[in-house]
């Protein structure tokens, strides 16, 4: 090349490469809440609802929203992944989600920091809405991050406890514990051994048991994620040590981790009919509203009884609380039409007949205080516990962080260490997570 | 003739070479450069897809190799499988292979047998066996203990899920079978015709005759076996997945590589790193090193064995 060398040539080349990568890659993000709700206009709606039943019941929804607002028509897709939704949110356009729901609350905390949904506050205080009288204490705590709330309840899942009415009968147990130390005891009475495997197993403590997670477990102990400083407190608040100590006493109690990994693999998957709560193996099941359903549906060959979980027995006077998450609904920042799609999110999310009737058709919690009270709700005498659940104002959730699930998988991880006996010190472990859940955090930054 | 002339011809000449490689050039910057300078420029910058990337340095670097808990055991992972599940399909499907090429009747049922398992969906054959190789309802484990035998833990157990995955690769093994049956029948009969009148045993035969011919296709079945080594991704997640009996929805969290991190291979931490963390920094690292590791492994095999050159080629 005349009068340039290879060398310049080459520097010259990747520098416009790179200056045109720059460019070309960087997401918007911003906002345009300018729109007039009350023109005829059309706003797209993605949720990730697939099962038919599921479906109907978004169709008739959207069906009473459109009604109440006539001039807002939506276009909804269905059966849509938060990776998909994460893509949509990130590029925008005609075709891309004015209002996206997810199954998840973990992306709560990207979502907000982010700028990927809008920030909700000033909607609600224009409509008079106020979300501290409107939702459940827990919900509201997973929808916001660091004073953003970039997300709206729309209908929940609450955690209790599932026993065999039948198998407590022959057990001589009359009632169902209310605190970790009767649990374990009637855990232990309701294990029939056989062989090397159980007949019955009272209780799966495995933190693969299903539901059985440490979020799950943790969820009953009430305790503080992170400090005011923002780092992790996993080492510093005393009810992570007593979670771990709690589950990894009845793994000890019930046969050890490799027996009852064994006997796990032996057993149904989480969704199906074979489900181990279904079919008798185990007695007692740590899970979500939807288990009653499905529980019903197997047709039992014993009576199911509901409660709420225990909780350690220091805490006896808040027995009645429960682990909560849910769906979540937001607006795109992306979007051009915010203040009709914030029509839409109120209406979803805080009318509470559409929320009841919802909820009959999905059979979640309802995400209100006015629609868990609501006498429109039908649901078995049992699905009560739930809602009571949903409602009780010691009721914990997870919150949420800047990198979304990311220190809960942390927690997790060390759980499978720990109840494997591959940890032993309790205190040292909690130390390193807490590091790591922190040096997570700080790269996600 | 002037200088200016031929300087014009040169240029003419270069010119029409270039506009014939075109096609190539044009799918070669923008399918493989731009995303190989993309990838190195994101692995300095910090991005989550939402906000503009921004410069930071070697933070990703560092993160990935010294904090990220999940690198090191899935490098671990990838390079055992590297060592040990190429070798054994390469070794299988030579085996296979040579079997074939030596049956006289029913060929083409064999054949078929053979093949049909790489027809299967990765994902409904690595379901398969995960149910095939239950520890506990498993068909392969009732076998095993009704013979008296050990019952391996496979999916379950962090010392057994890797071979069981080398399982899994050597029963889809059809890909490298028709290609070394290919190149088996293509050895030229008169060598074995001529060993054999020089007392050769079958050994040797496939020694000094059927290696040396087949070894450009030994090289390539090496190469292309660790390139797609380096890229596992659907059956070491869907079998951890599986196994693990967790299906990842609210309140639940994906677990990378049960059991205890035995199944989790380099590209399930790029997506893990890029599509779950959103931190594409990050996964571009992990991103490059498998580029690195990849062109590493290719430039060593092609360089001791002489590249993709018979021996009497060269």
């Amino acid at each position: 090349m005349p009068g340039i060398s290879r060398k310049t040539a080459l520097a010259l080349a990747a520098s416009a490469s790179i200056a045109l990568l720059a460019t070309a890659c960087t997401g918007q993000s911003g906002s345009a809440a300018s729109d007039d709700a009350s023109k005829d206009t059309t706003i797209n709606f993605w949720h990730a609802w697939s099962a038919p039943a599921e479906v109907k019941a978004v169709q008739s929804l959207i069906a009473g929203f459109e009604k109440a607002h006539p001039n807002i028509h939506v276009n909804v897709v269905g059966n849509m992944t938060d990776d998909k939704i994460n893509q949509a949110l990130r590029t925008g356009g005609d075709k891309a989600p004015d209002v996206i729901s997810s199954f998840t609350t973990n992306s709560v905390g990207r979502f907000c920091s982010s700028g990927a949904l809008v920030d909700l506050n000033p909607f609600f205080e224009k409509s008079g809405v106020d979300p501290e009288k409107t939702f459940p204490k827990a919900m509201n705590q997973y929808t916001q991050f660091d004073g953003n709330r970039c997300a709206v309840p729309l209908l929940g899942d609450a955690y209790g406890l599932y026993y065999n009415k039948t198998a407590f009968e022959k057990a001589g147990i009359t009632s169902p514990p209310k605190t970790w130390s009767e649990f374990g005891k009637d855990a232990k009475k309701l294990t029939i051994p056989e062989g090397d495997t159980y007949q019955q197993l009272g209780f799966m403590p495995n933190y693969h048991g299903w539901e059985t997670t440490t979020e799950h477990y943790l969820g009953q102990f009430s305790p503080t994620y992170f400090g005011k400083d923002g780092k992790s407190n996993v080492a510093e608040d005393p009810a992570f040590e007593n979670a771990f100590r709690l589950q990894k006493k009845l793994v000890d109690e019930l046969g050890g981790y490799r027996k009852l990994e064994t006997y796990r693999s032996k057993l149904g998957d989480e969704w199906g009919p074979k489900h181990p709560f279904h079919t008798g193996q185990v007695a007692m099941q740590l899970d979500g509203e939807w288990r009653l359903g499905m529980a019903l549906a197997a047709k039992p060959t014993f009576e199911i009884g509901v409660a709420p979980l225990p909780v350690p027995d220091d805490q006896a006077d808040q027995y009645g609380k429960g682990y909560i998450t849910g769906t979540i609904a937001g607006i795109a920042a992306t979007s051009k039409k915010q203040n009709a799609a914030w029509e839409l999110v109120k209406y979803m999310t805080t009318d509470t007949d559409a929320v009841v009737d919802f909820s009959n058709a999905i059979h979640n919690v309802p995400s209100t205080l006015a629609a868990l009270k609501s006498p429109k709700l039908t649901y078995d005498p049992r699905f009560k516990t739930f809602l009571e659940i949903a409602a009780n104002p010691d009721s914990t959730t997870a919150p949420a962080s800047v990198n979304g699930g990311v220190y809960l998988t942390t927690i997790q991880e060390f759980g499978y260490a720990y109840e494997s006996g591959k940890v032993t010190d309790l205190k040292k472990g909690l130390r390193d997570t807490a590091r790591q859940i922190d040096t997570d955090i700080a790269q996600a930054k | 003739m002037s200088t200016y002339t031929l300087r014009a011809k040169h240029r003419r000449s270069t010119l029409r070479t270039l506009a014939f490689l075109s096609p190539w050039l044009i799918g070669f910057a923008v399918f493989f450069a731009y995303p190989l300078l993309s990838t190195v420029y994101f692995s300095f910058m910090h991005y989550d897809g939402f906000k503009p990337p921004s410069w930071s340095g070697t933070k990703n670097w560092t993160y990935v190799f010294a904090h990220y808990p999940f690198f090191w055991p899935a490098l671990r992972n990838t390079l055992w499988l590297v060592a040990i599940m190429v070798t054994l399909r390469v070794a299988f499907g030579l085996g296979v292979g040579l079997l074939i090429t030596r049956i006289k009747t029913a060929t083409g049922v064999f054949r078929t047998l053979f093949y049909l398992p790489y027809l299967a969906p990765p994902v409904a054959a690595t379901m398969a066996f995960a149910f095939l190789l239950n520890p506990g309802t498993g068909p392969v484990n009732s076998l095993l203990e009704k013979a008296g035998l050990p019952t391996p833990g496979w999916f379950n157990d962090p010392a057994w899920s890797k071979p069981a995955l080398t399982l899994l690769a050597l029963w889809g093994i059809g890909d490298l079978m028709v290609i070394f049956m290919a190149a088996l029948l293509d050895v030229p009969k008169e060598q074995y015709e001529a060993a054999e009148l020089d007392g050769a045993t079958p050994w040797q035969r496939f020694r000094y005759v059927t290696l040396p011919n087949i070894s450009p296709i030994v090289m390539f079945a090496v190469v292309t076996g660790v390139i797609q080594t380096m890229q596992y991704y659907t059956q070491p997640l869907i079998a951890g997945k599986v196994a693990s009996g967790v299906i990842q929805g609210a309140g639940t969290q994906f677990e990378p590589g049960y059991p205890d991190k035995s199944t989790l291979t380099l590209p399930q931490l790029v997506y893990n790193l890029g599509f779950q963390r959103f931190d594409y920094g990050s996964a571009c690292v992990v991103a490059l090193i498998l580029f690195v590791l990849s062109m590493a492994f290719t430039a060593l095999l092609m360089r001791r064995r002489g590249g993709l050159i018979q021996a009497g080629d060269r």
